[in-house]
């Protein structure tokens, strides 16, 4: 086990220097290169930042679109020449009753291709609604695949969104991304205070234009409070205009009231809707409504026929670039609540890495000393591995541009502590193959052979452990499974290939000698 | 030399009172689980944890209790964090509605003790993540013991399997009954230190078992109880430096990592200590209990 070819030799020098390189590039500055750009990332622990989680809501998304398809479902059974009764919703299903003569008749129009009630996945081989029929009650709801269709578009449709919004705040370099079926994690990286983004994604900034109801409308209307809770005010519930039709919106400043507003221009059709509506209605009030709640109900004094108009109320400078921003964004399809949340500030992630940093140092000189103790020139080929260990290590992370938290660094410090458990055992073992053996050479040679076993044994264990913490673990404990895992693979690099070709040489050059461990 | 002690210790003779000694620990940790519990962090129990730092490093805490008590929070705790000035803060009620609820605290706190309040960490868990969180966590642990179980049983036999399980689970309750005995709080690096023992113990009792099975084959006439005394002896030095070597770099976090870091390197240098008595006290002797002899492994290896 002692000998090494030349090209084994070579292959591992180069290794070792071209992952000691890549450790180097974390403290030069080159961010045009794309391989020399790598550097290993602070987690949020680390740098500061927030951490959020939210979770979309998708059941009023569901209830709508069923409500949607309450229409499509009369036009099939009108077609069919079905005569029903009690056609209602309930939560999530149709129900209604039919003839017993219709039953079959309903059932073979019910599965059509051709028709837009009920489409067919193919990937899920699976419809998007179903039926189930109990003596004439007819039950209609969403099919499993049906409703994970839905959750799919309303969160993809909300990470647009969320991502518009956060964007617009011009936050440097966030990590927006979806998890698992119904949710959406961001990591602002640097953002002390996550207020206002909490604030932007607490809304789903549902804007409408609506009539201030004057009791003679046919359409019904419902009473809305205000935002600033002023009072309430009867609404028509016939919309005039949605937010979608918004084209743009700015904050700006209203120098004759001495208040700000927010300017919008709406897009071709909605700026004919709006002018038809203004027109027709001159003199009554037009309620401006944000997710159920009014911003404010002016009088439409004049046609509006260009298009554009402004929303007042009772807006700071903030809360009107703040209102401009979600309209320019667009709604969300569903209510998003914010589950978990993680801020750190940037003192305390500054005083981590100083922490992290001295405990790895005194920690990594304590094992040093240790070892060159216990074993001599051993301890220090050991301890040459070691470091060596710890530059591929990095070198690694750096390449894999893996976050580094602050149970990373603790990984890294533990990964020191039992990286030399390799060497221990190997040398241990050497130790009692002199007593029996002849020669060093073979000492050493057997000695490794006869540890090698154990020294598997003892790392696979530990990598089983991290593995688990990996796929399990969340945040900042994922940061610390990697470097777990990470370091013992290049444990067990260093300790066969690296050390033991340095002790090789080492008894080598002392054929004679008795060596001391 | 510190360690290179007589190299024919005879373990044989503590076996019974040790194993004893550790019985009891189990039973007093069961005893103190079931009665105090677990002190569950905000990641496991939901709500909001705060870390703040005052500009007044005269601010007693008593005033930041009263402070909070005002407030009509449900159940805060408020303790010492590190630095003199340092606090942190939990609370227990999960105010998810409103968004500004944190800044009012800020507010509010800052007025109370008339200096400025640094927030240097918030952390609020809703209860859904923290049930999964815990969920995942005992998921986690239950699946490290098997995949170990399931591991030694390939590379050994069952008897070394079920010692090594034992032994573990021997760690893993003493660990945790001292946490609930002190109401250390139980986050979610306490999981990750948890598994990291799991891992440690298990690596230490492996060195051995790989001896004995080593001698087994060697000295088939032997009878286990000599074979594991000898086994346990060979590997003795190799099991002492190494835990002093990862209690050095442990200790190192201990005392220089900070206060976020306290909690896990604590748990980490039990685990160590009680990981490394366990394979010899614990693990070994049941070897000798369930009567392994070379036959056990002979046997798989034609």
């Amino acid at each position: 086990m002692l000998y090494f070819s030349k090209l084994k030799l070579v292959t591992l020098y180069s290794i070792i220097v071209i992952f000691c390189l890549f450790t180097l590039l974390n403290f030069i500055n080159n961010d045009n290169n794309f391989l020399l750009s790598k550097k290993v990332n602070l987690g949020l622990d680390l740098q500061g930042g927030s951490y959020l989680l939210l979770e979309v809501d998708s059941s009023p998304v569901i209830k709508e679109k069923i409500q949607n398809k309450l229409l499509l479902l009369r036009k099939i059974l009108k077609e069919n020449k079905i005569k029903y009764k009690k056609l209602k919703i309930n939560k999530n299903y149709i129900n209604f009753i039919i003839q017993e003569k219709d039953i079959d008749n309903f059932s073979s129009s019910f599965n059509k291709k051709d028709y837009a009630f009920n489409p067919f996945y193919t990937q899920y081989n699976s419809n998007e609604m179903e039926y189930s029929i109990d003596g004439n009650l007819v039950k209609i709801n969403y099919t499993k695949f049906g409703l994970i269709e839905i959750k799919k578009t309303t969160l993809e449709q909300s990470l647009e969104i969320v991502r518009r919004r956060i964007d617009e705040t011009g936050t440097k370099e966030p990590t927006i991304v979806r998890r698992g079926n119904d949710r959406i994690l961001i990591e602002l990286p640097g953002l002390n205070d996550p207020n206002r983004i909490k604030k932007l994604l607490g809304k789903t900034a549902n804007l409408t234009f609506r009539l201030v109801s004057n009791n003679e409308d046919s359409f019904g209307a419902e009473m809305l409070s205000y935002e600033n809770d002023t009072g309430t005010l009867s609404v028509n519930k016939r919309v005039i205009l949605r937010g979608d039709s918004l084209d743009n919106a700015t904050p700006s400043f209203d120098n004759q009231n001495n208040s700000a507003i927010v300017n919008f221009s709406l897009d071709r059709i909605g700026a004919k809707k709006f002018a038809k509506a203004t027109t027709e209605n001159i003199g009554r009030r037009l309620a401006i409504v944000l997710d159920n709640k009014i911003i404010s109900a002016p009088v439409i004094r004049d046609a509006i026929l260009g298009g554009s108009g402004q929303i007042s109320g009772n807006f700071t400078f903030q809360s009107a670039t703040d209102l401009a921003l979600l309209l320019r964004s667009g709604a969300l399809p569903a209510p998003l609540t914010i589950i978990e949340e993680r801020t750190v500030g940037p003192d305390l992630g500054e005083d981590s890495i100083k922490a992290g940093s001295l405990s790895l140092l005194i920690g990594f000189l304590l094992v040093i000393i240790y070892m060159i103790f216990k074993y001599r020139v051993l301890g220090l080929i050991a301890n040459i591995a070691l470091i060596t260990n710890l530059m591929i290590l990095i070198g690694i992370l750096t390449i894999l541009e893996a976050t580094l938290t602050l149970p990373g660094i603790a990984g890294i410090i533990l990964t020191v502590g039992m990286a030399v458990d390799a060497n221990v055992l190997i040398f241990e073992r050497i130790k009692e193959e002199m007593k029996t053996e002849k020669t060093n050479i073979h000492a050493f040679d057997m000695g490794y052979k006869k540890a090698q076993s154990a020294v598997l044994d003892a790392n696979i264990t530990t990598l089983i452990s991290s593995l688990i913490l990996f796929f399990l673990g969340s945040g900042p404990v994922k940061g610390f499974a990697v470097t777990l895992g990470i370091g013992i693979i290049t444990t067990l690099f260093t300790v066969y290939f690296l050390a033991r070709h340095l002790s090789s040489f080492y008894v080598m050059k002392n054929k004679e000698r008795i060596i001391i461990i | 030399m510190i360690f290179n002690l007589s190299k024919n210790f005879n373990f044989h003779q503590y076996y019974k009172k040790l194993n004893l000694l550790s019985l009891i620990f189990i039973i007093l940790s069961v005893f103190i689980l079931s009665y105090n519990g677990l002190n569950l962090g905000v990641d496991f129990k939901g709500g909001t944890l705060i870390e703040i730092r005052t500009e007044d490093t005269n601010v007693n805490i008593s005033k930041i209790r009263r402070s909070f008590l005002n407030m009509d929070l449900g159940d805060v705790t408020v303790k010492n964090f590190g630095n003199k000035n340092d606090y942190l803060i939990k609370i227990e009620m999960m105010n998810s509605d409103n968004e500004e609820f944190v800044s009012l605290i800020h507010d509010k706190l800052s007025l109370d003790l008339d200096s400025e309040v640094n927030f240097r960490r918030v952390e609020k868990v809703g209860p859904k993540v923290s049930a999964e969180l815990l969920n995942d966590g005992l998921l986690a642990i239950t699946l490290a013991l098997a995949a170990m179980l399931f591991y030694i049983w390939i590379r050994f036999e069952w008897q070394f399997s079920l010692a090594a399980i034992a032994a573990i689970i021997h760690d893993v309750i003493i660990t945790m009954g001292v946490f609930s005995f002190f109401s250390y709080e139980i986050n979610l690096s306490i999981v990750a230190a948890l598994l990291t023992i799991v891992g440690y113990s298990m690596n230490d009792t492996v060195v051995i078992f790989d001896r004995i099975r080593e001698n087994l084959k060697k000295y088939s006439k032997i009878p286990i109880s000599e074979i594991s005394n000898n086994s346990t002896n060979q590997t003795l030095s190799r099991t002492l430096i190494t835990s002093t070597t990862t209690l050095l770099a442990l200790i190192s976090i201990y005392l220089f990592g900070g206060a976020i870091l306290k909690g896990f390197s604590f748990a980490m240098i039990l685990g160590v200590i009680v990981g490394t008595y366990s394979s010899i006290f614990v693990a070994t002797p049941i070897l000798n209990y369930t009567k392994v002899n070379s036959n056990t492994i002979v046997k798989e290896e034609i």
